[in-house]
């Protein structure tokens, strides 16, 4: 329903924000969407609640049958003068709720959802569809905030295609009976409304797979392995749904050793290949990650979606916690790209990217994401995609081959990248090792060869590092001289922009500096932009600020104050307030955050 | 005109004298030459260990990988482009032991490529500890005390796994093996041959002489040929489960034979789609094109998004 309502306000004109937090079992422990509709762009979610839907009990009063309860009930988090909407059936009086300060609007789902179903004859098969009592809670919102049923109903409809059509109008039929309900219970009582505002843009709802998965098909990828890991699947699940258009081959493997060697060899073998996966998996990639920066594979692409470790941690939470992990995972010392996108648009460009640079440089890139930016829905524009170009780095056809001296796959070359060749190639035929090697790719111990060879693996960073744009290294947002400036990596992006507005309501002047090249890393960037700042406020969502030690490493800057999170859950707006509000007017050098 | 030497390179070969790997790699290059491959259609993938360095002496295409994950690189690279001929080499270690997971899955999936195991019994390059397939109750020389483990039956676990070519053979009989090279390299689908191979410095119990049966009382070859005791392994009508459950039982039952006697031989043959031709099942110009061929230049993602919206 969450998608729904995101679709159906962006064609009317409003920007949405929606992140979904969940169990990690099937059966379906307390899962809730937290939607946030705006007139202007919103890139985060805020810690209270307008217009509360609570399909069942948990949802009002937490998981409180256990002894360490997940949450304490969303009824705390309704805002003053908001509303809930609750089952009717639950018999609940005003002071058990305890909110004299908002309005309740009790709608009793499964009696309007079986009127609806008699009026299209389906009122014998309640058990069938009284799953659809949700759809009854979204319409009796719908209508209190007086938003278009029109553009609700559409959006409805569009979300069961095929064989479960008719399931659809059934869908649309259920949410009019809650919103007639409604209306005809309590008329006009609520005084937030959402109404649709003209606009041109035509805007999609898309979360950060999403815009992986269609960043991977402009790439040209051909190959993606995966093991099932959350949250990191429903990338691959959206690749094979595609497969066939796009004739990209989807393969699960036994484990994520073998995602990341399979989608090297498919790498040295000609294709773009990736795989994607999330810190368990990761770690298992380790070894393979090195053997494909050791002997130059031009990929693979690694998508690594953090959620909340070590270990298991908490596997259906965000978490900010493989950065250093990401730099440093497997043996020895290789090169390897590592980017961190901040939203959607990011996500996409800097996955298309990390194709071209692989093949360049010819080394495996890792995009960082995290679970919160990876599930998260926004509205944005549509992207154009027309001007991007695929790079495929220097490599040798036969006819190039023709006539030349034997081929040499690790030739040192004057421009510090051997051009390669695809095997079946006539003429191009290439040995390879993870042993150190010669220029043939033949095993060796030569002290020579080896510091030759090391200084011609890691200067192709340097290389990296003169060929991507300073736009896409770091963000910049805010005015060059503040009284504070604000610094963090990935999915924080959202909360900290918006943030910023906050923090200048109270007088407070900052700018936000987002790094997003982790490896090579923006060293005389983000000197420039951090030399001369104030007070330095670091936001990371993990509980060493791991971003801050890396700008410590390459810079010698260390940060004034630290803004962590690391109980699994996103940074809201109002957090990054808090925190920074808390850290450089009260002087606290680590403020920890701790919003559900 | 091709001749055996273009698949030989000037690599410097650093295997003990004796060893059986020379044995391995002379059938492999005899092998590819006999079966007319141009060397840059081959691509040879192999494993840590001795053997490891097989593909830097076979001036094919040569990936000398991870310990124990030849597999999935062989397999990403055979799946990126079809066209290639494909053999992957290790130890009996390497794919029996670290790698026995991809082991398992690759036979799972029948991809069309072959799978060599120098199978001696011990860790050579690590000096001569016991592998997976040294029997309980051996201790070969540098060993402290006898293995406490039972080996692993490979070729049993292969033909469970699901290789459809499941073949033994002696390094030292390469005339043998050169032909059973062969005919697993023609096999459509995933092949397995497991090398009986002496480890002349490490594994002082199963010897050229062993195997030659000069201890036994009769004084004759340990190893027998399955095909000369009327013994058929293959699958005649791969639609008959029957018949598949009988192969499979006889060559399982046949597998566990060692000691005095030890067969070689085709143990199980079936022709079976393969993973290649399942994909292609799914994505009809993977049957056309090799995925390395494919144009990637013209991909319009435009709908996707329209689709969001």
């Amino acid at each position: 329903m969450a998608e729904t309502f995101a679709k159906a306000c962006a064609r009317g004109g409003l920007h949405v924000f929606a992140n979904i937090e969940y169990h990690s079992n099937i059966k379906g422990e307390h899962s809730y969407y937290r939607v946030r509709a705006s007139e202007r762009d919103v890139q985060s979610h805020v810690d209270w609640i307008d217009v509360l839907i609570a399909l069942d009990k948990e949802t009002l009063f937490g998981d409180v049958h256990k002894e360490y309860p997940t949450h304490n009930g969303h009824r705390n988090e309704v805002s003053p003068g908001g509303a809930i909407i609750y089952d009717g059936a639950l018999k609940l009086k005003p002071e058990d709720i305890g909110r004299p300060d908002v309005n309740l609007y009790p709608v009793p789902y499964m009696d309007v959802l079986v009127g609806a179903l008699k009026e299209t004859g389906h009122d014998k098969e309640l058990s069938k569809y009284q799953v659809m009592a949700n759809t009854v809670a979204f319409g009796a919102s719908i209508a209190l905030i007086d938003y278009s049923f029109e553009q609700i109903a559409e959006a409805v409809k569009e979300g069961f295609t095929g064989r479960k059509a008719a399931l659809g109008e059934l869908n649309v039929k259920a949410a009019r009976h809650g919103y007639d309900y409604m209306r005809n219970t309590y008329h006009d009582s609520f005084p937030y409304k959402l109404h649709r505002i003209p606009s041109k843009e035509k805007r999609m709802v898309i979360r950060g797979v999403q815009a992986v998965g269609i960043a991977k098909f402009k790439a040209g990828c051909a190959f993606q392995t995966y093991y099932p890991i959350t949250p990191a699947t429903d990338e691959s699940e959206y690749l094979e749904n595609h497969q066939k258009d796009y004739n990209i081959v989807v393969v699960q493997t036994e484990d994520e050793i073998s995602a990341v060697l399979m989608a090297t060899g498919a790498a040295h073998a000609g294709v773009r290949a990736a795989t994607s996966t999330s810190g368990p998996g990761f770690s298992l990639m380790a070894e393979g990650l090195g053997w494909a920066g050791h002997t130059e594979a031009p990929g693979p692409v690694i998508i690594l979606y953090q959620r909340a470790g070590p270990s298991t941690g908490l596997p259906t939470r965000t978490e900010q916690g493989d950065l250093q992990f990401a730099l440093h995972a497997g043996h020895g010392e290789f090169p390897r790209m590592a980017v961190a996108p901040g939203d959607v648009s990011e996500c996409f460009h800097d996955t298309f990217d990390a194709f071209n640079y692989a093949e360049r440089f010819q080394m495996p890139a890792i995009v960082l994401i995290d679970k919160f930016l990876a599930s998260s829905y926004r509205t944005v524009p549509i992207l154009d995609s027309r001007d991007l170009k695929i790079d495929r780095g220097q490599i040798l056809s036969e006819s190039d081959l023709a006539g030349k001296p034997m081929y040499k796959r690790y030739e040192f070359t004057p421009l510090g990248i051997s051009p390669r060749t695809v095997p079946g190639t006539k003429g191009g035929i290439f040995h390879t090792t993870g042993d150190e090697h010669d220029e043939l790719g033949h095993i060796t111990e030569n002290s020579e060869i080896r510091i030759k060879m090391m200084q011609k693996r890691m200067r192709k960073l340097q290389l990296a590092n003169e060929a991507i744009p300073d736009s896409k290294k770091v963000g910049f947002f805010g005015p060059e001289k503040a009284d504070v400036a604000m610094v963090g990596w990935g999915s924080t992006k959202g909360a900290i922009i918006d943030g910023m507005q906050d923090l200048e309501g109270d007088g407070i002047r900052c700018n936000f500096l987002q790094i997003r090249y982790m490896s090579p890393f923006p060293t005389e960037l983000v000197t420039k932009h951090l030399s001369n700042a104030k007070r330095k406020v670091l936001i990371e969502n993990n509980y060493s600020g791991q971003l801050g030690g890396l700008i410590r490493e390459h810079t010698g800057i260390a940060m004034d104050y630290k803004v962590l999170k690391y109980n699994g859950r996103p940074f809201s707006q109002n957090e990054v307030y808090e925190g920074v509000k808390e850290a450089i007017k009260n002087g606290v050098k680590e403020v920890v955050m701790a919003h559900a | 005109m091709l001749e055996l030497k273009d698949f030989r390179t000037k690599v410097h070969n650093d295997w003990c004298p004796g060893c059986g790997d020379f044995g391995i790699l002379n059938a492999v290059q005899m092998a590819l030459f006999e079966l007319k491959l141009e060397p840059h259609q081959v691509a040879i993938f192999s494993g840590i260990g001795c053997s490891g360095k097989t593909s830097h002496f076979v001036s094919t295409y040569g990936f000398h990988t991870l310990h124990g994950r030849v597999l999935p690189i062989a397999t990403g690279a055979r799946l990126a482009n079809n066209a290639l001929t494909v053999v992957a080499v290790g130890g009996d270690g390497d794919g029996y032991g670290i790698g026995a997971g991809h082991f398992v899955h690759t036979g799972r999936r029948n991809l069309d490529f072959t799978y060599v195991v120098y199978n001696n019994g011990v860790y050579g390059l690590t000096k001569g500890q016991a592998s997976p397939t040294l029997p309980k109750g051996l201790k070969t020389k540098s060993m402290p005390d006898a293995a406490i483990v039972e080996g692993i039956n490979p070729l049993a676990t292969a033909i469970s796994a699901g290789y459809t070519f499941v073949a033994r053979s002696y390094a030292l009989d390469v005339r043998n093996l050169k032909e059973t090279l062969k005919a697993a390299i023609l096999h459509k689908g995933s092949a397995l041959v497991d090398v009986l191979q002496t480890c002349p410095t490490y594994n002082d119990i199963n010897t050229k002489e062993w195997y030659s049966g000069t201890d036994l009382p009769t004084k004759a070859p340990r190893l027998y040929k399955l095909e000369d005791t009327g013994y058929d392994g293959v699958v005649k009508d791969p639609t008959d489960a029957n018949e598949i459950n009988q192969k499979k039982g006889q060559a399982i039952t046949r597998s566990f034979e060692w000691g005095d006697k030890i067969p070689i031989g085709l143990f199980y043959r079936i022709e079976q789609p393969t993973f290649e031709d399942m994909i292609a099942n799914r994505m009809p110009a993977y049957k056309e094109v090799p995925l390395v061929k494919q144009d990637i230049f013209q991909r319009d993602v435009t709908p996707l998004f329209e689709s969001l919206a």
